[in-house]
């Protein structure tokens, strides 16, 4: 058996101590160990940002810088608070950037969301009111797949109460009248 | 009113709190982790495998090898020609060769380095033009003539003559590099067998359908012993929509074992996996008669398929098929050439087989009303085919909103003010687009619906809607329950979508050729039709009086189900079915770009998209629609390739490499959203999910083109290949100077 390390994380405002392999990464003892799933795995090598979570000293306040769990090994992070999707609702409900991404519908398959999420929310801790550029630098390293970005701005914008979610209505298109176009005869068919 | 309504999404809050479940945050009791071992060789033989040492690897449970699955598969029935794991061949630089189970997945990856293969390596061809030439170096034995999946060769009128009678022809080759879906979720499957021999697979997969066929084929279990369950999926763009060598030896290796298996592929093994968009060299002429008419186009398309066929035999004819809109042809032809090579498989991504041509034939146009003088728009308004009409290859046009797509993003870009006026170094481009609404041939033959839903009212109130249909992101469960919503006037947060599992569902083919809003909500609608009419008989104070008095009438639980039945549709002539929908979507799209023309760097800057959906069941996610695809688009034209080197192995299969758009990367974009209410599908909506990538790129093209005159004609549009062509600009310029 490969040898093991114990180590104390601190997660969510829980304490777990755990014996693990000495190469696991953060990412692995969150969503293998720790039952914490919502920490998404899309690369393992440091570059989609799925994997996100937010972290602080343990003497710290707040929630901390947004920093990548598939290159952080576990015992790596005793020293850290962490903070993942599971710890980012309060007893209020959904954390605002939550709210705003399913209300603007910033997310379609969900599965960079979490990570997108808790950049949004370690920016919006460090700058309430950013700017367009400064939200496109600071999600610079979550990449989304679905959406071409543009609703997750908008949720973000919405979440820090910048803006109301967009209300553009759709345009109607007059009938028509066909062309004088028809379908030709087929010459040749090869098979 | 829930239709057209901005109805947040029903699965929006668990994903927004980490609490919804992909396959991978699936984990059984007693379960393995596997792993594949892949082929290092583009194209080799398998003399042997010893898999002696890796066995002995303690936490080893199980091996697999291709001999024990040797039935060949695929989604279409008539080239099926993939094996699980590889029988006597490998065809591209990771195929899959064998397969291991053991206690947990590191154990699994440390024993496929003690496997020992042994190749005998044969020579490989790598593009399709030596696919061609040596049809004696056999990439796949199903192809019947040397190395070609499938050839169609159609011709709709009198080409040749149109072309010779025309005012302004062009004549030019466009290449269209192969790239790749990239969703941010990695292909995983855990398979289950109980002890009477019923398997559970959890896949991520947008075909659950077809999964199931060709696992209960390949592993000789009676369908009804086998159950595909789709999970929540993070993106696919089809690069989820054929079946895949883990979900077949997740099944293998839990019936060999009794316990649960699970296989997530890595990063590197999705690049492999692959079926992306095909590359393609296209050789188009273009002629215009002397209004700007379109008289003639004629295609000759040579198409890379990689290893395998996948859905190459549709690729082949959707290259040629869905070009024939939104502009009138007075006579066509194609010849396409989908070739097998060396490399992994191509398949469908996002808009299958016709963003290609589309590139190609939307800048040729602007070549040729450039030689008549005409305005890019101009010539685009002059040929619209119009309304309810059919196309040169005999396919039916119901509504069509392109006129108003245009005139939206020819007045929002400020085109007339512009166009033409903005460079040196920035510029304007247009384009257009058609792409079907589901096809209306099912993929393999059959009489019954492509569609199915059911639904159950409970005397609560509670309405539980069961649906085959894959919500890959798009939000079809979204508009489940408002549909839902809108017939039965419940509340749509107290509608239940249960979707996608063989077992419980009503069958659905999948999320594939834009076909689920408009065939899963037709099937909707008539059974939540014919439950709305049982509730107005009962009559009631609310909803769930309602129910409660139905029910009492009826003496039984009150449930409906609803179908999509396939229309007669598509030209009578071999092939003429294939690109025949039962409506089509329309786009267009105007691109700002700015161009540095010292160093030949250039940036989108901006794109006006105009999408014809019909009908907007639910505007915000019909705007995520065509925002994901425009963005898409324009990555294919900025930075996206498969590049592999002169053995077949791919450069950089990762995301580090293989660059997709970040938020920085991506132009500013503008959503608009036009309805034709068209007559047939449900509440008048048509496809949103594929069409508005297709102009994304011949618009940049065409844009570059205003910004400093050089046409470009190869994706991606390195700046290197634009420095060039500024160069030779600039050395065309200064012969006419010094004559």
């Amino acid at each position: 058996m490969r040898p093991s390390v114990f180590i104390r994380l601190l997660v969510n405002g829980e304490e777990h101590a755990l014996a693990v392999p000495a190469q696991r990464t953060l990412l692995e003892a969150l969503r293998y160990d720790l039952g914490l799933t919502g920490s998404k795995q899309g690369c393992d090598k440091g570059d989609c940002g799925a994997c996100t979570v937010l972290a602080r000293e343990r003497a710290g306040e707040g929630r901390g810088e947004a920093i990548l769990s598939c290159i952080t090994l576990a015992q790596d992070a005793q020293d850290l608070a962490i903070t993942t999707i599971e710890g980012l609702a309060g007893p209020q409900g959904l954390d605002p950037v939550q709210r705003a991404f399913a209300d603007c519908g910033a997310l379609q398959c969900g599965f960079c969301q979490p990570g997108m999420m808790l950049s949004a929310r370690a920016l919006l801790d460090d700058n309430p009111k950013p700017t367009l550029p400064q939200i496109q630098e600071a999600l610079s390293g979550n990449l989304c797949r679905c959406t071409g970005y543009t609703k997750i701005y908008e949720a973000v914008q919405v979440a820090a109460g910048l803006r109301a979610p967009a209300q553009r209505a759709p345009v109607q298109s007059e009938r028509a009248a066909p062309s004088d176009s028809k379908a030709q005869t087929v010459k040749e068919i090869v098979p | 009113m829930s239709i057209g309504a901005r109805f947040p999404k029903s699965d929006g809050v668990a994903k927004a709190d980490g609490s919804g479940i992909y396959a991978d945050d699936i984990a059984l009791p007693r379960m393995l982790h596997a792993k594949i071992l892949r082929s290092p060789h583009a194209h080799a033989r398998i003399r042997g495998i010893d898999l002696g040492a890796a066995e002995a690897l303690p936490g080893v449970v199980a091996t697999l090898v291709g001999a024990e699955l040797p039935l060949k598969y695929g989604v279409i029935p008539w080239t099926q020609d993939e094996t699980a794991l590889a029988v006597e061949k490998v065809r591209h630089v990771g195929d899959a060769v064998a397969c291991i189970a053991a206690i947990d997945e590191r154990t699994a990856d440390e024993a496929l380095r003690l496997v020992k293969v042994d190749y005998e390596v044969l020579p490989a061809v790598l593009t399709p033009e030596d696919a061609l030439e040596h049809p004696e170096i056999k990439v796949n034995e199903r192809a019947k003539v040397g190395n070609v999946t499938k050839h169609v060769h159609l011709q709709f009128g009198e080409v040749d003559e149109a072309v010779a009678g025309a005012t302004a022809v062009v004549r030019e080759t466009y290449r269209y590099a192969g790239s790749t879906h990239v969703p941010i979720e990695p292909h995983c499957a855990v398979a289950r067998i109980d002890a009477d021999g019923n398997l559970t697979v959890w896949s991520s997969t947008q075909i659950p359908h077809y999964v199931h066929r060709e696992l209960s084929r390949v592993l000789g279990l009676s369908q009804s012993k086998v159950r595909v369950i789709q999970p929540l999926l993070g993106g696919a763009f089809g690069g989820k929509s054929d079946p895949f060598a883990l979900e077949f030896c997740v099944a293998k290796l839990a019936m060999k074992t009794g316990r649960p298996v699970k296989i997530l592929y890595t990063r590197e093994e999705v690049f492999y996996a692959h079926r992306g968009r095909h590359p393609m060299k296209m050789d188009v002429t273009l002629a215009l008669d002397a209004d700007g008419r379109i008289a003639a186009v004629d295609n000759k398309i040579l198409i890379d398929g990689g290893a395998y066929a996948s859905f190459g035999l549709v690729t082949a004819y959707y290259a040629g098929q869905l070009l024939t809109g939104p502009y009138r042809f007075g006579t066509y032809r194609f010849d396409s050439y989908r070739m097998y090579t060396n490399k992994p498989p191509c398949g469908p991504k996002r808009g299958h087989g016709s963003v290609q041509p589309r590139f190609a034939f939307e800048v040729a146009l602007d070549e040729a009303a450039e030689k008549l003088g005409l305005d890019p728009v101009e010539a685009r308004r002059r040929n619209f085919i119009g309304e309810f009409v059919e196309t040169v290859n005999g396919q039916k046009i119901t509504s069509n909103g392109f006129l108003k797509c245009l005139e939206l993003v020819e007045k929002a870009s400020g085109w007339k003010e512009r166009h033409g006026k903005l460079g040196p170094g920035r510029g304007l481009g247009v384009a257009g687009s058609m792409y079907i609404s589901g096809t209306a041939y099912p993929v393999y033959p059959n009489e019954m619906p492509q569609s199915g839903v059911l639904v159950k009212l409970d005397r609560s109130g509670r309405v539980a809607i069961y649906s085959g249909a894959s919500d890959i992101g798009q939000g079809v469960n979204t508009l489940l329950c408002q549909i839902a919503a809108e017939e039965l006037h419940c509340d749509p947060y107290d509608v239940t979508v249960v979707s996608a599992d063989t077992d419980l569902t009503p069958v659905d083919l999948g999320a594939y050729s834009s076909r689920v809003t408009y065939m899963v909500g037709i099937a909707a609608r008539e059974a939540c039709q014919k439950l709305a009419e049982k509730l107005r008989a009962a009559g009631g104070a609310t909803f769930t009086e309602a129910c409660q008095r139905a029910e009492a009438a009826e003496g039984a639980p009150l449930a409906a189900t609803g179908g999509y039945r396939t229309e007669k549709l598509g030209g009578d002539y071999r092939g003429g079915t294939i690109g025949a929908s039962p409506a089509y979507s329309f786009t267009a799209h105007v691109a700002e770009v700015s161009v540095d023309e010292e160093t030949g760097i250039w940036n989108v800057e901006r794109i006006w998209a105009a999408h014809d959906c019909g009908k907007a069941l639910n505007p915000t996610l019909v705007e995520g629609q065509i925002e994901g695809s425009v963005y898409m688009g324009a990555a294919e034209a900025q930075m996206e390739e498969m590049v592999y080197d002169e053995k077949g192995l791919l450069f950089g299969p990762s995301l580090l490499d293989y660059r997709i758009p970040t938020s920085l990367d991506t132009p500013d974009l503008d959503s608009y959203i036009v309805e034709s209410n068209d007559p047939g599908g449900p509440y008048g909506a048509k496809e949103a999910g594929e069409g508005p990538l297709h102009p994304a790129i011949p618009a940049i093209a065409n844009a570059i083109h205003d910004a400093c005159g050089i046409r470009i004609r190869e994706l991606p549009f390195y700046p290197q290949r634009v420095l060039k062509l500024l160069r030779e600009r600039d050395a065309r310029r200064e012969e006419r100077a010094a004559s």
